[in-house]
């Protein structure tokens, strides 16, 4: 919303303050404003009223007119004109030689075979419309040569105010609003604005005028007859144009500048067409034409000024085309009312048409300002169309009222929310000047919230908090540190373990970190021929592409490493983030916390690149849990998973995680020389096991025995079989196995375990260390594994 | 006899000088002074001697024995330091001047930006927080003094899931949950309320360089018996000055947000242009930064805290935001790519 620094000095005296100064505390106190003011009119000088006393044709154009111009003190001054709306005895507005607009200083200039010695102007050249079809008629009686500055208010301060920082001040939509503001923080008073009096004709007739809709809160109107005057005045015209409105006519500009002044919207019917007005809804939906020419769908939900049944505007947002002001129009009815907020707003939205009107209804305006805004419009009709007849008494309405809210708090209620000394007496006037009814009585006040804050904005008194404390500025406060007291704090265990692996995985096997979306990638997935695996949706999503959620972040990372797979012959991606798998009983989300890791090689084989994998996950289990993790053959169910090498995680028993060989398709859709492998691991289940800690060994002091036996391994045995074979034979003195060689040809897979065995307390005996041996040797050719050539 | 010893003692001169190699050297030594070498066996022959001659010949056998081993032990020292001497001398000077391969993981921008935000609110006790992403309309909505219907929905296009539930638009969603985990305590003990909750946001929206739907805030919450704007200032000053490392100028402006009461927009000085006015301030020589307040009092009782006893500051801080402007990350989408040509460069930045 563009604001004029002129209309604001209506009501407010700032002269001798710095307006711009002004303009940055109203930013910081009140409502932003856009970074560039505008100094209108600061870019022209030396154009004066000129009465245009010849015309002559020229001869060798159609265009342009030959002109003798009186510019003040009589003398007549040749000037070369091309404006198609030139006649003798008008006056316009006349750029001097030695005037300057905007880049350009006019001088004596050649034009087709004359000398110009000077430029009439349109309106569009001043600055002061978008009229460029002629040049500038002034209607005004003023002398010649006098100065366009001295009588019209060309030169103004105009900036622009973010609309979105005025969404909670219905009072801020106007500039009397704003002027309140200004004298609040300029320490200066807010002057009355001046109505008329429509007391003076309550005997008049009333108009038939009923509220059908409690959607409606409160509808005033007034009819008038006889208005002739069609052009505003050149001031206002300049106001509503510097403000980003066109001038339209002398009515329709009047309503407009009682919107801007005010904020309250105005609209003027043809009294033929609401001889009986009625504010209801339909129960049934068509098509209504509003005064733009649009036809507009409205529904059942949308309020309606009626005559009678048949409506003829669409409440708070604009008037029907039927019912509008035309050039046979004698009577008009004026109507200033207020409507529910929220329903104006959905209305917006369902007929997609915002306009100025229901921007400020939106905001909840105040009710008990439909009948000033008429006082103050007969006001201006009056002092602008001194002919005009008021020709029914103010019909009146008031359906609903708000609360009128009080409220009370003490000096160390505003102490303690602001941490700093604002003394009562600050208090006060600060809440004075902003129209609040201040009482104080030893430190406690009692607030009266005036009318146009109470509609939503100040209900409370954290909201008075606000209000003093803006005014007072947050660059005065002094800032300081709380005084509470301090406890320590722990940090939860899922975000201390996340931290941990997310440092292992980079620093250790220089992983990348990436994140990705929630939502399941459709078309990645397809060109990796995954399928999009059923699971919650989206309701509101705009592109089909994300309309399920994810319930694994693999195949999100399978579109990455295929994203990247030119990056580098070899790299590995994790992420720890979100999925969901589908709803519990309460049909509410099943959302998981999954670290997802994958790895890429071209180089390494995919043995190697499994076992890395592996090893990965092991160490992030020792070091952080220090256990040991166990593993299960599983079943593939997604089809990214390879049917062999596909194995469940555990951690105390308990299953966590799947690690597995990316499906050769899938994988060949990624590159075609690449081998894949995954894993992903449930957060939530692997931070709640927990730690064993460090458990300090004293070393022995005795000497350790190592014993090696190399062993034929049968296909289908797996390494945790053989350690069953000696987990209970080792007693205390077996301290470690290791595998220390492999040997593998086509057909035999033999490998090379170290026992370790020492004690603490004494010296073993190979007798001993033997005994073990035999049982162990024993136990495993039970499970059919065999000593190596034996 | 003395004949001998000169012999020897020329032998060994000779000899010495000729050597070149430790091996060699041992091996004059126990030519000479080994047990079975030529200078043992002079002592083993003086029992043929007189006593007379025995003590003087003795002592000079003696002599040569000393002289010997003297000698061979320079020679030793010698060698070893021309060893070392020829090593250095075969030794390459190294270039090290060559492109050096720092090829290593990395941590996603967010995670640095958050850490470094974590660890100083940490310091100053605030609990870190971890909230789902999907939640209910309570959680980001009810509970937040944002009734249904109320304009603040339309401000936020929320996505919602065909169960009823929404993807949190903001972090805010988290506030009532941990208003409720931490006010037994504040309550009984008088422990005040520090937390901070980072978390992945969701808005409906196109996305371009500008915007995403998919982003990250640190929202903070601070609940005791006198906290005040005063108060969230200098948080929001000590925090963010922490964060760029130099002190930071922050001004606020009123801001309406229904979760707080007075609310706030905060400015940080252009980290650009230093405020003098640039294109990426839009000449202002201020950056929007962060929305902030003191929490609600709706806000509070719902949350099981009485506003009449207790206060508290709350803000929402944009990491994805903060990440940009720290790291000149121009197009926002990057964050989310997937892309390692832009995301490997973030090594660490602590």
């Amino acid at each position: 919303m563009f604001l004029s620094m002129n209309w604001i000095q209506d009501f407010v005296d700032l002269s001798d303050l710095d307006k711009i100064e002004l303009i940055h505390k109203f930013s910081l106190s009140t409502a932003e404003v856009e970074n560039e003011i505008f100094y209108k009119g600061s870019d022209i000088s030396g154009i004066v009223v000129a009465e245009i006393k010849s015309v002559e044709p020229h001869p060798d154009s159609k265009k342009l007119h030959l002109l003798k111009v009186d510019a003040g003190g009589g003398e007549l001054t040749d000037v070369v004109c091309g404006a198609p709306n030139v006649r003798e005895g008008m006056k316009t507005a006349f750029a001097k030689i030695g005037a300057k607009i905007g880049e350009i200083t006019i001088s004596p200039r050649p034009l087709a075979g004359y000398t110009s010695n000077g430029m009439c102007c349109s309106e569009a050249e001043i600055g002061i419309s978008d009229d460029n079809s002629g040049i500038m008629e002034i209607c005004d009686d003023v002398p010649n040569g006098t100065d366009l500055k001295e009588i019209y208010e060309i030169e103004d301060i105009i900036f622009e105010v973010d609309n979105k920082s005025l969404t909670n001040r219905p009072d801020l939509w106007g500039h009397y609003g704003i002027a309140r503001e200004f004298a609040a923080l300029a320490g200066r008073k807010l002057k009355p604005i001046a109505v008329d009096d429509l007391k003076a004709y309550d005997s008049l007739a009333k108009i038939d005028m009923k509220i059908e809709d409690p959607l409606c809160q409160r509808y005033s109107c007034l009819q008038v007859e006889n208005i002739t005057r069609t052009v505003s005045p050149v001031n206002m015209r300049i106001r509503l144009y510097y403000c980003g409105m066109r001038g339209i006519n002398f009515l329709a500009d009047l309503t407009n500048y009682l919107m801007l002044e005010m904020g309250q919207p105005m609209h003027a019917f043809d009294s033929r067409k609401v001889e009986k007005i009625r504010i209801k809804r339909f129960d049934k939906p068509f098509v209504f034409r509003t005064l733009d020419g649009a036809d507009r769908n409205i529904d059942e939900n949308t309020l309606m000024i009626c005559n009678g049944d048949l409506p003829v505007a669409i409440a708070g947002i604009m008037g029907g085309l039927d019912s509008e002001i035309v050039d046979d129009t004698t009577t008009l009815t004026l109507e200033s009312a207020t409507f529910d907020a929220a329903s104006i707003r959905k209305s917006t939205v369902r007929l997609s048409h915002r306009t100025d009107a229901s921007m400020r209804y939106e905001k909840s305006l105040d009710p008990e300002m439909t009948d000033v805004a008429i006082a103050r419009f007969v006001n201006l009709l009056k002092k602008y169309d001194s002919g005009i007849k008021i020709v029914s008494s103010l019909t009146d309405e008031y359906a609903f009222h708000y609360d009128n809210v009080t409220l009370n708090f003490d000096k160390k209620f505003v102490d303690r929310y602001t941490g700093i000394e604002i003394n009562n007496d600050e208090i006060v006037k600060t809440l004075t000047s902003l129209g609040f009814k201040v009482t104080l009585d030893n430190d406690n006040f009692t607030v009266g919230v005036p009318s146009w804050r109470a509609t939503k904005d100040v209900t409370i008194k954290a909201d008075i908090i606000e209000e003093i404390t803006r005014i007072y500025g947050y660059d005065n406060f002094d800032i300081n540190t709380t005084r509470s007291p301090l406890y320590p704090v722990r940090t939860a265990t899922v975000k201390n373990n996340e931290d941990r692996i997310k440092d292992i995985l980079v620093k250790k096997y220089n992983l990348h970190e990436l994140h990705s979306y929630v939502w399941a990638y459709n078309d990645e997935l397809k060109t990796l021929n995954i399928p999009v695996e059923n699971n919650v949706k989206l309701a509101n999503a705009t592109n089909p592409n994300i309309e399920t959620i994810r319930n694994s972040i693999i195949p999100t990372q399978l579109c990455q490493v295929k994203l990247n797979s030119s990056y580098s012959a070899d790299f590995g991606i994790f992420e720890i983030g979100r999925v969901v798998n589908g709803v519990d009983e309460n049909n509410l989300c099943i959302e998981n916390k999954k670290l997802a890791v994958t790895l890429f090689s071209k180089t390494k084989d995919i043995k190697t690149l499994y076992f890395e994998l592996r090893d990965m996950l092991a160490v992030i289990t020792d070091d952080i849990k220090h256990k040991q993790l166990s593993y299960q053959t599983a079943e593939a169910k997604h089809s990214y998973e390879h049917p062999v090498n596909l194995n469940t995680i555990l951690i105390d028993g308990k299953e966590i995680g799947t690690i597995g060989i990316v499906h050769p398709t899938v994988s060949k859709k990624v590159d075609k020389k690449t081998n894949i492998v995954f894993a992903e691991i449930d957060m939530n289940e692997f931070s709640s096991s927990d730690s064993l800690g460090i458990i300090y060994e004293e070393p022995s002091k005795f000497p350790p025995i190592d014993y090696d036996i190399s062993l034929d391994i049968p296909s289908g045995v797996f390494y945790s079989s053989l350690t069953e074979c000696w987990k209970n034979e080792g007693g205390e003195i077996l301290k470690n196995t290791k595998i220390v060689d492999t040997y593998d040809t086509d057909t035999v897979h033999s490998i090379t375990v170290r026992f370790e065995f020492s004690s603490n307390e004494r010296t073993l005996s190979s007798s001993e260390v033997q005994d073990i041996m035999d049982k162990v040797i024993a136990n495993l050719k039970q499970i059919g594994v065999n000593l190596r050539n034996s | 006899m003395d004949n001998k010893i000169t012999i020897l003692k020329d032998e060994i001169n000779d000899k010495l000088a000729k050597t070149a190699n430790l091996i060699d050297l041992d091996k004059i030594r126990v030519a000479y002074l080994g047990k079975k070498g030529s200078i043992t066996a002079l002592l083993k022959g003086m029992k043929d001697l007189s006593a007379e001659e025995r003590k003087s010949f003795g002592a000079e056998v003696n002599k040569l024995k000393a002289f010997a081993a003297e000698k061979i032990e320079e020679k030793i020292t010698e060698l070893k330091e021309k060893e070392v001497e020829k090593e250095i001398a075969s030794m390459p000077q190294f270039d090290v001047s060559t492109p050096v391969d720092l090829t290593r993981g990395s941590y996603h921008p967010i995670t640095l930006v958050q850490r470094q935000c974590e660890t100083i609110f940490k310091s100053m006790g605030f609990t870190v927080e971890d909230y789902p992403e999907v939640v209910t309309d309570y959680e980001c909505f009810e509970s937040l003094n944002i009734p249904k219907h109320h304009p603040a929905r339309d401000m936020q296009d929320t996505y919602y899931l065909d169960n009823g539930q929404l993807l949190k638009s903001q972090t805010s969603a988290a506030q009532n949950a941990i208003l409720k985990k931490y006010g037994k305590n504040l309550i009984e003990n008088g422990v005040p309320i520090k937390a901070i909750f980072p978390g992945r946001c969701f808005r409906n929206e196109a996305t371009d360089a500008c915007h995403e739907n998919t982003f990250f805030q640190m929202e903070g919450v601070m609940v005791d018996k006198d906290i005040s704007i005063s108060n969230l200032i200098f948080f929001m000053k000590t925090m963010l000055s922490e964060v760029f490392q130099k002190d930071i100028k922050v001004r606020l402006r009123p801001g309406f947000f229904p979760f707080v009461e007075p609310g706030f927009e905060l400015d940080i000085s252009c980290l650009i242009c230093g405020g003098d006015g640039c294109p990426s301030c839009k000449h202002s020589g201020w950056l929007e930064l962060c929305p902030c307040g003191m929490i609600h009092p709706n806000v509070l009782s719902e949350g099981g805290i009485d506003p009449e006893k207790y206060t508290g500051f709350a803000f929402g801080l944009g990491l994805t935001r903060l990440a940009m402007m720290k790291y000149g990350i121009k197009d926002i989408r990057d964050l989310n790519s997937g892309n390692l040509k832009s995301l490997s460069q973030f090594t660490d930045d602590e």
